[in-house]
């Protein structure tokens, strides 16, 4: 599939499914318009620059490549400028169907460009540099969550329908922990770190000294809209870089707060809110930015770092996993069953990337710890939990309908032994437990990312590892259990983006442990100074003066010299006094 | 036909005559057996690593002839270079491995909050998987085994791709590897654009790259594919820039040489690019640098045996056609010789080319050096900054303002202050560029978490639960967890004695 987005109107456009030769596209107006080919066989392409009225036009690369090759039928990929065309002819060589859509977007590629040049000219002046513009930045942003904390919290209950107390404690006051960090530790984290000098350099001195990247995106998820913005944007402000943040259109409520307050709190010169969905944020991808903060999925974690390849532009995906929980059948029970269920239900309804994905535990123990849940859930949400206030609703109908039928799959309904409740029209699905579940269901193979929780049951604890093992990474793994020896085991042999130990989720408040994952779970790590090195530039700096020049490193190269120079090097320094007198082991 | 050519034709039909070609099939077989014996453990112990470090260090005390002439045969390379730009450097890696290994993998402990009380944290380091090192043609030896040091620390199962570029140290390396590494898990694939092609399409926990920065793309496109985390290590038009207070007459010019040069004839990433200085220093910049350049390699460069010769005719044929672009061919202040047969093309200074001409838009990587002059020494700021991050940055003076500023406004990978090129031998600097020079950085310790994951592991106990954090959702509970969070030990009293 193809996709060109101009600006303007399509007057000659064809229609879906039918075989034509030619499609002309002519634009006008201030609209953005998205047209996708799709191609069968093979065709080739004219743009022709003509009239003037036109704005611009982007041309996927994919279709560049087509025209150099025409044998191949399908792509998919990023975009590429070029100048802008009064037409954009598309010749057919065989047949050839296209998808017109238009869509009113005051953001498009050239307004893309335009704002990276105007924040790249700013962060070239110095301002962002300095200790003053950041914790004056800083400052506003914890200012910023003190004065607007109600706002916040209503924007993230129309998004979320999120309980205030989960607002309040995973957004609202683990951010302003993460700003009142930064704060402090600021000064140390911009000090410049000397490091040893060895005798090759000597005498000289050397310091690893931080540097801003320059001009940063940051794009959020929708699932902790404040948290998961402006976390990395601390960041991004303590390392010195100027920034924009593309939220989730998913959480529309939050998304506009943010550009509200972003630029009634912030520098507007350096950081910057961009709204919007799929066209705004493949706009974006189309800009060189110096550093690209992802928060999401793998499959659009993959689109960002191939548009980032592009530029050279390091990435940092924080994406998820199916998190397992396993369960030792040692365990405080109610303790246990009650993390457990903070770490799914308790955290945004298991709309969370580090959020209880399944639980593995011994046959043996199933039935027990399947109880406990039982029971602490009902403690928790009461009777019918699809009227508790204290539940996070599915955010939007796509992903409950992706949920009702992951649960409705053949061969997993029947597995249901608690919950399984649903109300459409508000977006609830009550918690629900299986057990058992076919290993090739759709639930055993892809984040489930809301209140479904299998149980797999495995003969004895250890195969739990192999459970796990068979999966892609995990961006968290969790392990209950009093028996030393199994910890150690687990966090030997299981690897994940981080993990706890008879404890859900908690790890990621912790400042000083790097977030992120590995593997499918992600590239990449933030979190307190973490946050500062992932948008820092690690500059090695070494200074030497003019003494302690010697002629041993240059030519011509004499027996002599490759001696000395050699002992010196392996830092061997009998070696060294030999070979200065002349005497050396070979001869 | 030129010897070369007739060597290169017999490389050919060397490789044609090979019984098995490297396939599809070969590639994905290749990592699934690696990926398994990753999968059994085989790497994760300190005693692999520890083993295989010192095998290759085994390869660099007993094989150092052949290495120094495999490098002879590729790039004419010098012997001293070899032995110390090559062979000694990687001694020192493998040895600070071997002794600082241990502190290396022991976990970090992290601090833990209230919020989490009682608990204990920790960092803990753990290999990747299975990583493939792509190197390159100018240190054949340095550049693939340096990152394989930091691949194998880590505990990792590695495939090290040598450069086609530089066959008879790709052959060496993959005969020694062989020879010495644990073959379940250390492996060579030897091949040009359709062997690395083939490796690219493969599933690997991260690629480490070095070379240039089309390439770069196309790795990194082919790594997102899978989520492979990249280290790309890439060159760029690394600058000097000369105050007119230094110690000009030896020392400047002789450490500009020694990292243009004397460092496999400019063919290195971190050699200088070119120079920065004023319009009135420059004639003493050039006095100063012919004199050396006699001084060391004679009057006659195109005989000296102390630099090397261009890699191939590609090579050759870039560098002439920068050299012979209009506006630049009649800027030549020194050198310009050229031996087509030979590949030797002398040192070479030129003055005051056009600012928009090929050899000041592209990476030169080779013995060109051209000087731009500024009416005030200042004006080097905006020519830096105007153009893609370089990997190294350089400066001469006694100037410490002037010293303090270029560090502090020039943006590059690494920044050497009255020398060039020396920086990538200290371990304790990271070693890596920054916007086109690269992505991620390595040597000593960096290596080692170059190829590792920073694991954070939280441990608490069942002890402690408080029902706070637990729905029902009350007013009381929110009151108490924003005094907890605020950590005001009053409020939180009077919250728990429901007085607020």
């Amino acid at each position: 599939m193809l996709f060109v987005f101009l600006e303007g109107f399509i007057v000659q456009p064809g229609t879906e499914r039918d075989p034509f030769g030619c499609v002309v596209v002519v634009l006008e107006g201030n609209k953005s318009l998205s047209l996708s080919v799709n191609c069968v066989l093979g065709f080739s392409f004219s743009v022709k620059k003509k009239s003037s009225f036109f704005r611009s036009c982007r041309l996927n690369v994919a279709s560049l490549a087509l025209a150099t090759s025409p044998s191949q039928s399908q792509f998919s990929g990023g975009y590429c400028s070029i100048p802008p065309p009064s037409r954009l002819k598309l010749t057919c060589y065989a047949t050839l169907s296209a998808v017109v859509k238009t869509h009113e977007s005051a953001f498009d590629g050239k307004e893309a460009a335009s704002l990276v040049d105007e924040l790249r000219t700013n962060f070239n002046t110095g301002r962002t540099k300095s200790y003053e513009w950041r914790i004056s930045q800083l400052q506003n942003i914890a200012k910023m969550i003190d004065e607007k904390e109600k706002a916040i919290t209503e924007a993230l209950h129309q998004d979320l329908s999120k309980p205030e107390l989960e607002a309040f404690l995973a957004e609202l006051s683990n951010t302003k922990s993460s700003c009142m960090l930064a704060i402090k530790e600021l000064k140390n984290w911009m000090a410049p770190e000397t490091v040893k000098t060895s005798v090759t350099t000597f005498p000289s001195s050397a310091q690893i000294v931080s540097e801003p990247l320059g001009v940063v995106l940051v794009i959020s998820a929708w699932n902790f809209p404040f948290l998961l913005s402006v976390e990395p944007v601390i960041g991004a402000i303590s390392a010195g870089n100027a920034v924009v943040l593309k939220p989730s259109e998913i959480a529309p409520a939050t998304s506009s707060l943010l550009a509200k307050l972003f630029s009634e709190y912030l520098d507007e010169t350096t950081i910057r809110v961009v709204q919007g969905g799929v066209p705004e944020t493949t706009a974006l991808l189309d800009q060189k930015w110096d550093k690209i903060f992802f928060t999401g999925g793998a499959r659009v974690g993959r689109i960002v770092m191939a548009a980032a390849a592009k530029n050279l532009t390091p990435v940092v995906l924080e994406l998820g996993g199916k998190c397992p929980a396993l369960v030792d059948s040692d365990v405080n029970l109610q303790v246990a069953a009650r993390r457990i269920i903070t770490g799914k239900w308790g955290c945004n309804n298991g709309q969370a990337c580090i959020g209880v994905d399944y639980v593995i535990t011994t046959k043996d123990f199933a039935p027990k710890l399947i109880n406990a849940l039982k029971t602490e859930l009902k403690t928790f949400f009461g009777e019918n939990p699809l009227d508790s206030k204290d539940l996070s609703r599915i955010v939007n109908s796509f992903h409950f309908k992706r949920l009702e039928s992951m649960m409705k799959e053949n061969g997993v309904a029947d597995k249901i032994v608690h919950g399984g409740q649903t109300m459409e029209d508000k977006l609830k699905i009550s918690p629900t437990i299986l057990v058992d579940v076919p290993e090739g269901s759709t639930m055993m193979h892809e984040e489930i990312f809301g209140p479904l929780l299998p149980v797999v049951t495995v003969s004895k604890i250890e195969d739990g590892f192999q459970v796990i093992r068979s999966k892609p990474k995990p961006l968290a793994a969790y392990l209950f259990t009093d028996n030393k020896e199994l910890q150690n085991q687990f966090v030997q042999n299981v690897s994940a983006g981080g993990m706890g130990i008879n404890e859900t989720v908690l790890h990621v408040t912790l400042k000083d442990l790097p977030f992120g994952g590995v593997g499918e779970s992600g590239i990449g790590a933030y979190h307190g100074k973490f946050s500062y090195e992932t948008f820092s530039h690690k500059k090695g700096v070494l200074y030497r003066s003019f003494d302690g020049d010697s002629d041993l490193r240059y030519p011509p190269y004499t027996p002599e010299k490759k001696r000395v120079l050699k002992a010196l090097l392996s830092s061997d320094i009998f070696g060294a006094i030999l070979a200065f007198f002349g005497f050396s082991k070979d001869s | 036909m030129s010897k070369l050519e007739e060597a290169f034709i017999s490389v050919i039909v060397d490789r044609s005559a090979m019984a098995k070609i490297f396939q599809m099939a070969d590639a994905s077989n290749l990592v699934t057996e690696l990926r398994r014996n990753f999968d059994a453990g085989v790497t994760r112990g300190y005693e692999w690593r520890v083993t295989q470090l010192k095998k290759l260090l085994v390869i660099c005390d007993k094989h150092e002839p052949e290495i120094v002439s495999a490098l002879h045969d590729d790039l004419g390379k010098p012997e001293l270079e070899s032995s110390v730009y090559e062979v000694a450097l990687l001694r020192n890696s493998i040895k600070l491995a071997l002794k600082q290994l241990k502190d290396w993998m022991a976990p970090h402990k992290a601090k833990t909050s209230l919020t989490t009380f009682p608990a204990s944290a920790k960092i803990v380091s753990e290999p990747l998987g299975v990583v493939l090192v792509i190197s390159a043609w100018n240190f054949p030896f340095m550049l693939s085994i340096d990152p394989v040091i930091g691949a194998i620390s880590a505990g990792n199962v590695v495939v090290l791709k040598p450069s086609e570029l530089a066959p008879a140290s790709s052959s060496l390396l993959a005969k020694l590897l062989k020879q010495y590494l644990d073959p379940s898990a250390v492996r060579v694939v030897e091949g040009a654009v359709t062997e690395t092609t083939l490796l690219l399409e493969q599933k690997w926990d991260k690629i480490f790259y070095t070379g240039n920065s089309r390439i770069g793309r196309i790795i990194m496109t082919a790594a997102a594919k899978h989520l492979t985390p990249v280290s790309l290590e890439l060159g760029g038009k690394s600058p000097v820039v000369i105050d007119s207070d230094t110690n000009l007459k030896v020392i400047t010019v002789r450490r500009i040489i020694s990292g243009k040069w004397g460092c496999n004839n400019g063919q290195a990433c971190i050699s200088p690019d070119y120079i920065l200085t004023t319009k009135e220093y420059a004639p003493k910049v050039i006095d100063a640098l012919k004199k050396e350049l006699e001084a060391f390699y004679g009057n006659n460069p195109m005989g000296s045996k102390d630099t090397s010769r261009i890699v191939n005719l590609n090579h050759f044929d870039r560098l002439s056609k920068m050299l012979e672009e209009k506006e630049v061919s009649n800027k030549i202040v020194y050198g310009g010789q050229k031996n087509r047969e030979n590949l030797k093309i002398s040192p070479t200074v030129l003055l005051d080319v056009p600012l928009d001409s090929l050899i000041m838009s592209e990476e030169i990587f080779g013995p060109l050096l051209p000087i731009v002059t500024l009416n005030n020494l200042e004006e080097c700021f905006g020519v830096i900054n105007s153009r893609p991050k370089p990997l190294a940055a350089y400066l001469f003076t006694k100037n410490h303002k002037l010293k303090k500023k270029f560090t502090k406004t020039v943006s590059a990978g690494g920044i050497v202050v009255n020398d060039t090129a020396v920086h990538f031998t200290l371990p304790t600097l990271p070693f890596g560029g920054v916007g086109e020079s690269g992505i991620g950085s390595y040597h000593g310790k960096f290596s080692f978490d170059a190829f590792s994951h920073k694991k954070s592991v939280l441990f608490k106990s069942f002890l402690g639960d408080s029902a706070i954090r637990y729905p029902p959702y009350s007013r009381r509970k929110l009151g108490l967890l924003k005094t907890l969070v605020n950590s005001n030990l009053v409020d939180t009293f009077k919250v728990l004695l429901g007085l607020s």
